[in-house]
This record gives structure tokens, sequence and C-alpha cells, in this order.
């Protein structure tokens, strides 16, 4: 096999009126761990579900190592794709133990040293003969994953893996996750609608809008140079500043911001608050009005000589007080060209 | 006998079925053929032979189109609809007062009163309609007891009472349901505003309740015009037992089969409006989970309170059951032939777990089809469901042997068709029960067996049947209860040499052998009794009986 693990193409599905897959493709290498993000209802659970073979694509293809499951006359029923689900509730069937649970697609002579291995390498080894409603959610959550990876599958698909944690349980569910399904060799994709989620532990993060993949790529790609104003801001905090390009560059509150576009262009600077690097200045043209110290880093409200207020974040080796006077320092910054000057 | 029972009651509370096919939420998700092939299984054979009376029909003779359009035919509808009206009626009247005297008031011991005023539930019509007519008249038991010269109850005044007793507790626990869910700061912001209890009442409960009511009084209404029991051993001659009394009189079999339409379209109308009243009665749900207030009674108040629900509950419970007990005393004393019949017995049981395994069995992809494929189609097959449920049984059974006999003759009048026909008739007691089951089943634990390799067959039997196993049951019991209790199919359908305990009850009755009437019929109540218990034990949440 040479190409990807996994290949959409072309997926649409639409019910009734409503459009959730737009002319969706989507890559998965082998090995690797993909989060598809994006706001919630823009059809990356239905995404999840035309691979898992639950839902049928009006239109388009699924390959799994280089066979057409679905598309092109063919549709091969779920239980035949060999993949694995997580889903959003977990979907433990509450009438059989945790062991059952494991072993449920398991066949074969070893099925009880595969469920013991699957759940040795959850950390649930112990909790074969429980039942799913005397764990907790974390570990639930975990019986799902060992469950999916039982029948060794190709691909496992998390669907929201961690909305029913609390936030604590997150942070430890999520390099779990990466451990376990790096254990285990396996592919995964999984769906989120946090950003910071997906940035943290994806290898490949697709940003998903209106049924269509808008960028993928690695995660520090996509967080420094998104394609467009959207996608910055759905990653990460982002003042983004209007202007008409002119001599090649666009004046902003921060001053000029060099650009290739062509003169008379109007477009929009994103900068994220860590590009900009506020120094403390007597005769700064700038004022800290406000200020959040989070020990590591700081946010810092800088009031522009204009009056306009602008964030940024600073390390805190800085030392910057409320009150102190600043000159502000764009470091970097990426012009979009706008359509027009209204946005 | 017309076994309508506490699953209309849940229906109509928790309004499953939407009223207009426009409302359905479609799935996108395409069922396979067998399922729908496996759902029409027990559906089609008795839908067919009804749909098929009306061809008969068309090709019937002139004499029996004179029938039709007979000054006699006119006097039968006229007469059903006094007897329906005076029941649905009265039912009303005690149904709602019973509710809200319940429900809302002070008055002690609630919880025992609130069983024993739906308690005549579970007895049949017909065994109500036994009881008055072997307590009353000169070698009666009430007047045994009193001394007193009691005229016989028969005809229609005696048909009102055992059916009124029959049906108010169906319009009682539809209301008492609303009453629970109407929300007390409506009546608060009433009497803040200066209006009497009595105002309030008039102006602001009873208007909130008005679907809910209407709810009830169609079932009763339907209830009693279905109903052949009552009427056949009252003597009080309405659509069934004319219809009885034509196929069985006569070797032209055509008269009962345009009667039989008749009261088919009678019952459309109702079935009609009670299918559009369905699930009206809760659209005032309560936003808040505050207690509703409750009025206190003055004593003249209280006293007239109890002395009702005490005349109810006698008139209903203990006036039967001790008559009846009082008739197998009489009998035993008099060394009458009062033995019980096994064959009955075993007839009974034997008929009722048919029905009840054939009907479970149908309910399993009728449920898995209007639950995890919801569309037009399987909302009409619901919709097939619940007509047959409350279509009248006696023209089921016309239909239907009419239909085997033309078509079907090796299997006329065998235990095979019995039990379809029972089970098709009661399949929406399995059906309801089920589908409140299945839709607490997350639809997600299918998927990820589909997705841990299992097919959708399997798939049904290792997760979601184990799933639903318990409203499954719960229905099945339910339909076991109203089998063994049915009488003018079973009386039509039986295979010769065969017989239960309501054919027992009902021939005894009608040959004045009351002491053995009574003797099958206190069998069929303790019969009744096991899976009644289990229903009300197990599965709280789907049956308030």
């Amino acid at each position: 096999m040479t190409g990807p693990l996994i290949s959409v193409t072309g997926v649409s599905v639409s019910f009734g009126d409503a459009v959730a897959l737009d002319d969706f493709s989507l890559d998965v290498p082998q090995g690797s761990l993909v989060a598809l993000v994006g706001p919630s209802g823009c059809g990356k659970t239905t995404a999840l579900r035309v691979i898992a073979g639950f839902e049928h694509p009006d239109s388009g293809t699924v390959a799994i190592r280089d066979t057409i499951v679905v598309g092109a006359g063919k549709d091969i029923p779920p239980e035949k794709r060999n993949v694995g689900m997580v889903f959003q509730e977990y979907a433990l069937f509450p009438h059989v133990s945790v062991a059952e649970n494991v072993g449920y697609g398991v066949r074969g002579a070893d099925r009880v040293q595969r469920v013991h291995d699957v759940l040795k390498l959850v950390g649930l080894e112990d909790h074969g003969s429980r039942f799913p409603h005397e764990l907790s959610g974390g570990e639930q959550q975990r019986v799902a994953l060992a469950r999916a990876l039982a029948p060794a599958p190709d691909v496992v698909l998390l669907d929201e893996p961690f909305s029913n944690l609390d936030a604590p349980q997150r942070e430890r569910m999520r390099r779990e996750l990466r451990r376990i399904l790096r254990g285990a060799g396996a592919t995964a994709v999984f769906v989120t609608h946090d950003q910071a989620e997906a940035l943290a532990i994806a290898d490949v993060i697709a940003i998903m809008s209106d049924g269509r993949i808008v960028q993928s790529g690695i995660p520090d790609d996509v967080y420094a140079q998104p394609i467009n104003p959207w996608v910055a801001r759905f990653l990460g905090d982002a003042i983004l500043l209007p202007g008409v390009v002119e001599n090649g560059s666009v004046a902003t509150v921060l001053g000029p911001i060099t650009t290739s576009l062509p003169a008379g262009s109007h477009a929009e600077v994103m900068i994220r608050p860590e590009w900009i690097a506020p120094r403390v200045s007597d005769d700064g043209a700038g004022c800290i009005t406000d200020r959040e110290f989070y020990g590591h880093d700081q946010l810092v409200e800088i009031e522009l000589a204009g009056g306009e207020r602008i964030e940024a974040l600073v390390p805190t080796a800085n030392r910057i007080l409320i009150g102190d006077r600043v000159d502000v320092e764009v470091v970097d910054s990426i012009v979009y060209e706008t359509a027009s000057g209204l946005h | 006998m017309n076994g309508r029972d506490p699953v209309i009651e849940v229906h109509v509370v928790a309004g499953t079925p939407a009223a207009s096919p426009g409302r359905v939420k479609e799935s996108r998700r395409r069922p396979p053929w067998w399922l729908w092939a496996a759902a029409l299984a027990v559906l089609v054979p008795v839908a067919l032979p009804v749909l098929f009376l009306f061809g008969r029909a068309a090709g019937a003779t002139d004499a029996a189109w004179a029938t039709l359009f007979s000054f006699r035919t006119l006097r039968l509808a006229g007469r059903s609809f006094l007897l329906t009206g005076v029941v649905t009626f009265s039912a009303i009247v005690i149904g709602v007062g019973g509710a809200w005297v319940l429900a809302r008031t002070d008055i002690a011991f609630k919880r025992i009163w609130g069983v024993a005023f739906a308690l005549p539930l579970v007895i049949p019509s017909y065994v109500v309609a036994l009881a008055f007519i072997s307590g009353t008249g000169p070698r009666g038991v009430f007047a045994d007891i009193t001394g007193l010269e009691i005229p016989h109850l028969i005809g229609l005044p005696g048909a009102w009472l055992a059916l009124t007793i029959t049906t108010y507790p169906y319009v009682y626990l539809i209301t008492a349901a609303a009453i629970r869910k109407v929300d007390p700061s409506l009546e608060e912001a009433a009497r803040g505003l200066g209006a009497s209890p009595g105002r309030v009442f008039w102006t602001v409960v009873l208007p909130q309740l008005r679907p809910a009511i209407g709810a009830g009084a169609l079932l009763a209404a339907l209830y009693t015009l279905s109903d052949f029991g009552a009427v056949s051993l009252m003597r009080f001659d309405a659509f069934t037992r004319v219809i009885y009394a034509q196929y069985s009189g006569r070797l032209d079999r055509t008269p009962a089969i345009v009667l039989s339409i008749v009261l088919i379209m009678i019952a459309g109308v109702f079935i009609w409006g009670e299918q559009r009243t369905r699930g009206k009665g809760t659209y005032f749900s309560r936003s808040t989970s505050r207690p509703p207030s409750i009025y206190r009674l003055t004593p003249p108040q209280r006293t007239t309170a109890i002395l009702s629900l005490t005349t109810v509950t006698a008139i209903g419970i203990f006036v039967p059951v001790s008559v009846l007990s009082i008739w197998v005393v009489r009998g035993l004393a008099a060394g009458t032939n009062i033995a019980v019949s096994w064959r009955a017995v075993m007839g009974s049981l034997t008929a009722g777990t048919f029905a009840a395994g054939l009907a479970m069995a149908a309910a399993i992809p009728i449920t898995v089809l209007t639950v995890r494929f919801a569309s037009r189609s399987t909302h009409w097959l619901e919709r097939v469901v619940f007509t047959i449920f409350s279509l009248p049984h006696i023209t089921i059974a016309i239909a239907v042997v009419a239909f085997t006999i033309r078509y079907a003759r090796p299997v006329y009048q065998s235990i095979l068709v019995l039990a379809l026909v029972y089970a098709a008739m009661f399949l929406a007691q399995a059906t309801s029960s089920a589908k409140a089951s299945l839709l607490q089943v997350n639809p997600a634990l299918e998927d990820a067996s589909r997705s841990l390799g299992h097919g959708p067959i399997m798939t049904y039997v290792k997760v979601t049947l184990p799933l639903i196993s318990r409203g499954l049951l719960a229905g099945g019991a339910l339909v076991f209860v109203t089998t063994i209790k049915e009488l003018p199919a079973t009386l039509l359908l039986s295979p010769p040499g065969f017989t239960t305990l309501a054919v027992r009850i009902w021939s005894a009755a009608d040959e004045l052998l009351y002491a053995r009437a009574a003797t099958s019929s206190l069998l069929l109540i303790a019969v009744s009794v096991v899976p009644v218990y289990y229903l009300s034990i197990r599965s709280k949440d789907v049956v308030e009986v």
C-alpha cells in the first residue's frame, strides 16, 4: 500500500434540505492521529459515520487500504469494514460485563488473552468482571477505547472522546489516549469542537466548516499560517485589523504592515497576541490598562495612542504593570486580501 | 368484551404516534426488506380479511342491502348510539370526579382509593354483567339477603351499569395523569384574582383537562360500541349482539357481514377521532415540579366524596366479587356441578401463551422499524396496528371467518388462526410497551455492535433484544391477560372442542347456570392476577394499573 490508509474523496451527504457534508475529502496517513475540528453542526460527526458505514453518502467514495468501501456502486456494511469506533457517550453494552464488552468484537481461540491484553493497555486489567455502570466516566471511556481496539481495526474513529469528562480527567485522558494509540500501533481519527484539544494531541489537524475541510496540516503550520481570518480566529486569539494596501504596506493602528498584495486591494491584517512585543518605555505611545497574570506568561491590554485597545501575550520575564507606558512592536503578522473593505 | 386494556391509557398519556404524518421525523436509513416482511407477517393475515369484507359486501345480494337500509338497522344503530352515549356520559362524570377528588383534595387514604378506583379495569365486562344479572331478580343474591323483591336488571339499564363500571377507569386514569401535569400556578393566579374554588374548577382546571377528558371519553365510547359480552348477557340488542345472532342463527352470512361493515364504519369514525386527539392530552406540560395545591374539603363535601367513592368501588369491585363468591358457595351447598373445567383453564392458558408469544415476536420488527427507521410508512404501520386494536372484535372475527372459509379452508377454525387473530388484535399492547423500552436504548449501542463485526441480525439478538426484553415481556403479559378475557373472536374462531374460561362463563351465564359461570369467573380473575401483578411491580413506568 502506497497511498494513505483512509482516503475520503468528494463525499456529500444531506439530510433533507440540510447539507451535512459538501464535497468532503480527507486523507488519513497510516499510524497518524488526525483531528477533525470545527464548530458544532459543521458535519464532522457525519464524516466519521460515513467512514464507519453508518451514514451513506449521496456521492463520493471512501477507500480503506486502497479498497473502496463505499461509492462507485459499493457499500460494504459497517461490520465488514474493520473500523473501530468510540462513541461520544461510549455506548457500552449495559447488560454485559467489561470483559464481555471488550471481547464483543473478538473472535478466535485467543479471545480471553486478547481481552486481557487490551484491558491491560488501558490500565483496567482488574476491572473485567465489573459492569459498565460501576465505572467512572474516565474508566468507561477506556473500556470503550479498549473495545474498539480489541479486534485490531485498521483505524479507530473517536467521536468527541473527551466531551463527557471533567477538565482534570480530560487533560489526563488526552495524554493517555496518545500513549494507548501508540502502544496499539493504531491509526485514529477523532472529532472535536475544542480546537485546543485538537492542536494539543493531533499529528494532523483538519479544520471543517459547512461540511468541508477548510484547511489541514500539522498543528504548528495551521496555527501559524491559517488560510483565512475565520480559521485564524477559530484556532486561537487573533487581532484582525482592516485596511487598504498602499505602497506595499497596510496602515494599521499598530503601524504599517508590509505585504506583497497589489496597491489598492482591501486587506485584513491578522496578528496573534503573542506576536506583539510591548517594551516598557517612558515615552511609549501605548499604555497598559489591564493585565492577567498566568505564571508562565501574561495577557496585557494596551491602549494605543488613538484610544484603541489590543491584547498582547508576553513572557513574564518582561515585567509589565498596569499604568506602564510601552512601545509596541509587531513581531509577525499575516495579511489577507478581502473582497471589500466590509467584513 | 373487548379487551381495551391499560396500554391505551399509557398510550394516550405518552402520545406516542404523532397524529399527523407531517410531523414524523424521517430517518435517512432504509430498513432491510426482511424487517418489513417480519413486521407484516402477523398483521396482514388479519388486516387482509377486513379489507376483503368490503369486497364481499360489494357482491352482496339485494336482500342483504335491504337489511342495511332497513328500519331495523336504523333502530339498531339508534340503540347502540343511545347506549354509547349514556355510558360515556356516566364514565366521564365518575372518571373525572374521581380523578379530581383523588388528585387534588385532602381526602384520606389516597393511594388505596386510587388503586381500588382503577381496579374494575381487570374485570371483564361480561363478568360484571354476570354479577348483576345473577344478583338481581327473584332468585338473585340481593333478594336473598335483603328479603326484598328486586327486579331483574337487564336490557339498557343493565348494559349501562356494567359498561359504565368497565369504562370509567379509562377516563379516570387518563384524567388523573393529566391533572398531575397541570401547572398549579394558573389556579393560584385565578384564586389571587378573586375566583372561588368552584369558579377556578370550571374556568381554569376543566378547560385544561378537556383534551384528556375527550381522549378518555372517546375510548369509553369505542369500548362500549365494540362490547359484546355485557350487551349479550344483558340481552340488549346492540350491533355486536345482533351480528352474532345473525351469524350463528342463519345459513346466509351476508346480513352479518353487512352489519359488520356498518359497525366497522361507525367504529372507524370513533377511531379516527381518537387518533386525532391522541397525544393532545399532553400539550399543557407543567414547567414546575411543584406539587399541585390541595383543596381542603368542608365536612359535608368530605362526606359526599367518601360516600361517592365508596359507592363506585363497591359496585365496581366489592359487589361483583361477593355475588360471584356467594353463587359458588350456593352451588356447593346445593350440590350443583360446579366442577372446575380444567379443559377451559388449559384452553385459556394455551390461547394466552400462544397469543402473547406471537405478539411479542411480531412486536420486535415493528418496534425496530418505528423507532429506528421512522418514516411515513412506519407511521402508517403503527396506525394499522392501532386501528386493528380498536376495531370491534366481532367484526374482525366475522371477517376472518368469511375469508378463511373461502380462501383458506384448511386453517378455518384452527388454533393457528385463532392465535394469529389474538396476536394481531392485541399487538398494540406489545408494541407500545416494547417501543417505550427501545426509545430508552441508545442507537449508538447498535452501531457499536455493527462496527465490532456483528451483522444486523446478530446485533438485534445480542444487543437490542436483551435491552428491550423487560418492556417486551410486560407487553406480552398484557396481551396474555387481554387474550384470556376475549370473548367474541374466541366464540367464532375456536376450533371444535376448544374452549376457554371466557367462553365457559358466557355459555353458562346464557343457560342461567350462574354457579358454574361464577366459578369460571373467579378462576379467570385469579389467572389474570398473576400477570397483572407482574406488570404492576415490574414496569410501573409502562403500565399504570
